[in-house]
């Protein structure tokens, strides 16, 4: 195996569009019922031109992401900040990058953008080397 | 500005035991558009090196402990995810039995160009049958005055 090394890029994660029937799988999944992902009108009474997707879809991407370059046993840790809301038809693209390598620990810089450039999350991940699959 | 749950910080939610399905899994990894065999299938996941179906790592946040804000009185419409984080410190596999406790762990209020924002950070641990922290989990949410 390639050991990671600094600057690495992870191969990216393009998500089909988001559907609402996404937003409806992904809440019983989840458990997260909040009306504001597949309610209409409570999401109007909020605000938002539409339901807007859960957050936590967008980090469940980026899980993709890490688990599918280092395998789901490595992933130690995952940390994001919600920075943008996605809504049914947007796509989004998960990005990552080693930004430090410290003996069997990698940091990951993550993000996650919709194709007109909105970032919708920022985060990092770490992983263990030590845990690492064999791709 | 007094943050409006700094009163409530400490206060626990009750515990909850789950026992991992495959079906949860499954339907998890679907949920979030998955297509690699070993979320799905056990012979998959054995060839993987696994020692069954593995979760995806955000799955721990579909374990959720009853919520520690119960009788708070909160406006759904005005509240919005804005942190989380993820301690993961083994992989969950279908069949792990694993109790989950939530906990109101951080209060504050920031005064921003939209207004006042007062933040909330849910922590929820879980735990294995041998008593194990498997995960930890922090979720901020931000609510609207």
């Amino acid at each position: 195996m390639k050991l990671p090394s600094v600057g690495d890029k992870l191969p990216e994660l393009v998500s089909a569009e988001i559907t609402p029937r996404q937003l409806v799988q992904y809440a019983g999944a989840s458990g997260d019922w909040n009306e504001i992902h597949y309610d209409e009108p409570f999401a109007r009474s909020a605000g938002f031109p539409s339901v807007i997707a859960h957050g936590m879809l967008s980090m469940a991407f980026l899980g993709r992401l890490v688990a599918g370059w280092g395998g789901p046993a490595s992933v130690r840790r995952l940390t994001v900040r919600f920075r943008a809301v996605t809504y049914p038809g947007d796509i989004v693209t998960c990005s990552g990058q080693v930004v430090s390598v410290n003996g069997t620990k990698v940091e990951v810089q993550l993000q996650t953008k919709k194709d007109d450039g909105t970032i919708t999350l920022d985060g990092t991940a770490v992983l263990s080397l030590l845990l690492f699959s064999e791709p | 500005m007094v943050p409006r749950f700094a009163a409530w910080i400490g206060r626990t939610g009750a515990e909850l035991t789950w026992v991992v399905e495959t079906g949860h899994l499954r339907r998890f990894a679907e949920a979030a558009g998955e297509t690699d065999p070993m979320y799905f299938d056990e012979a998959a996941a054995l060839v993987a090196g696994h020692r069954a179906i593995p979760a995806l790592p955000t799955f721990a946040v579909a374990l959720r402990a009853p919520d520690p804000r119960e009788g708070l009185d909160l406006d759904w419409h005005k509240l919005l995810h804005a942190e989380q984080e993820l301690l993961l410190d083994r992989t969950i596999y279908a069949g792990d039995r694993i109790t989950v406790v939530g906990r109101m762990a951080e209060a504050w209020v920031k005064e921003g160009k939209s207004g006042t924002l007062d933040f909330l950070t849910i922590e929820t641990v879980g735990t294995d049958s041998d008593g194990r922290r498997v995960f930890a989990s922090r979720s901020t949410v931000a609510v609207r005055r």
